[in-house]
């Protein structure tokens, strides 16, 4: 059988992470995903801000000549915003006893790029900045830059271009799923040990602790919601296969 | 004669199970920890810097405004799902209408290109 080249190839991935996940650290941060008002101090707040704003510069023109030119593609671009929307609202019970919830990231990254996303991740962050005080407008930079640049900026460069071509195209949609959510949890974690370093251990001791109780929450979140891009990406594949074509995921 | 394979496509198994999974992911927590809260982590989080930094003061931002109960809250997350569930709606619905309006053959905006 073909297919089970794909598993004698991931079986040294799902090794080393289901070691993460039986790591349980003695003492850690958990993960999340938005950091709320106020907490970050303020050389933070604008540091994370700075950052962001050459992405959402880059997004902004990306998305306006994506629209100018292939205005059809502005169902698509809903879609991708929507998928991110209804996700980034669900909060899903984790292991650990807490709630957190999935990025939606994925599947705009994969249709167009990691700086359109840039702008979609940050209109729902807005909303929930400043209609549900989940996260908030100082923070909105660091937040941004976790979910809305980071995740999808490193799925889209480590995992969608390097894999696109040389596996099955559903693998490739799985891990870039995969890959941006866990690594919006890692940024956000990197983020707050960087302004609130441990005391004991300082930025790498504690580091290393939050990467380990960060997989026992997300990666089962992260897995169901690879599972599902690749869900919506294959019902693109049959609906919309001539937007896909045109933006370059799928070929003619 | 219309097959089931037709109506529903070739991947009603593969769609089957991926939501199987999904449920399964998700659900296993609620077995695996009884007694949790399912506290958001963005919370916990926050209570989390208050140890590690107990001087710390957040109070220099805060939201304009925050919802005044967790009904209110839930209300709004809600409404934020259903804008997202609109968007992805409306656009499958346009494909899919698109699709049995004109044969998949010629799906294509320009046609030539992507058919062969």
């Amino acid at each position: 059988m073909p297919n089970t080249r794909w598993i004698r190839r991931l079986a040294p991935v799902l090794a080393l992470l289901s070691l993460i996940a039986f790591a349980r650290p003695a003492y850690a941060m958990p993960p999340q995903m938005h950091i709320m008002e106020g907490f970050l101090p303020l050389q933070w707040a604008i540091f994370w801000w700075v950052v962001a704003l050459p992405f959402w510069a880059i997004g902004l023109i990306r998305m306006r000549r994506l629209i100018v030119e292939q205005p059809e593609q502005r169902l698509l671009l809903g879609l991708a915003g929507g998928f991110i929307f209804v996700l980034s609202a669900l909060k899903i019970p984790s292991v650990t006893g807490s709630s957190s919830h999935p990025t939606g990231t994925g599947l705009g990254t994969i249709l167009f790029g990691p700086f359109i996303v840039a702008i979609l991740g940050t209109i729902a962050l807005l909303f929930q900045a400043l209609l549900v005080a989940h996260g908030g407008i100082t923070t909105l930079g660091a937040n941004a830059v976790s979910m809305a640049i980071g995740g999808p900026l490193i799925a889209y460069y480590l995992v969608w271009l390097p894999l696109r071509r040389v596996t099955r195209i559903g693998i490739a949609v799985f891990l870039t799923a995969f890959v941006a959510d866990l690594a919006t949890y890692l940024i956000t974690t990197t983020q707050l040990a960087l302004a609130f370093p441990n005391p004991v251990a300082g930025f790498a001791g504690s580091w290393f602790t939050f990467a380990g109780i960060f997989a026992v929450t997300q990666v089962p979140l992260a897995l169901a919601e690879g599972v599902l891009t690749v869900l919506i990406f294959k019902a693109l594949q049959a609906n919309a296969s001539a937007e896909l074509r045109k933006l370059g995921v799928q070929e003619a | 004669m219309v097959t089931l394979k037709q109506v529903t496509g070739k991947n009603l198994i593969g769609v089957g199970l991926g939501v199987i999974i999904i449920v399964l992911l998700i659900a296993m927590p609620l077995v695996l920890t009884p007694n949790g809260t399912f506290v958001g982590t963005d919370n916990v989080g926050s209570d989390v810097i208050r140890q590690l930094a107990p001087t710390y003061d957040s109070g220099w931002a805060r939201n304009w405004w925050s919802p005044p109960g967790t009904e209110t809250e839930s209300m709004l997350f809600a409404l934020q799902a259903a804008v997202g569930g609109l968007l992805v709606g409306y656009a499958f619905g346009y494909f899919k209408g698109r699709k049995s309006v004109r044969p998949a053959s010629v799906d294509a905006p320009d046609n030539e290109s992507a058919h062969q």
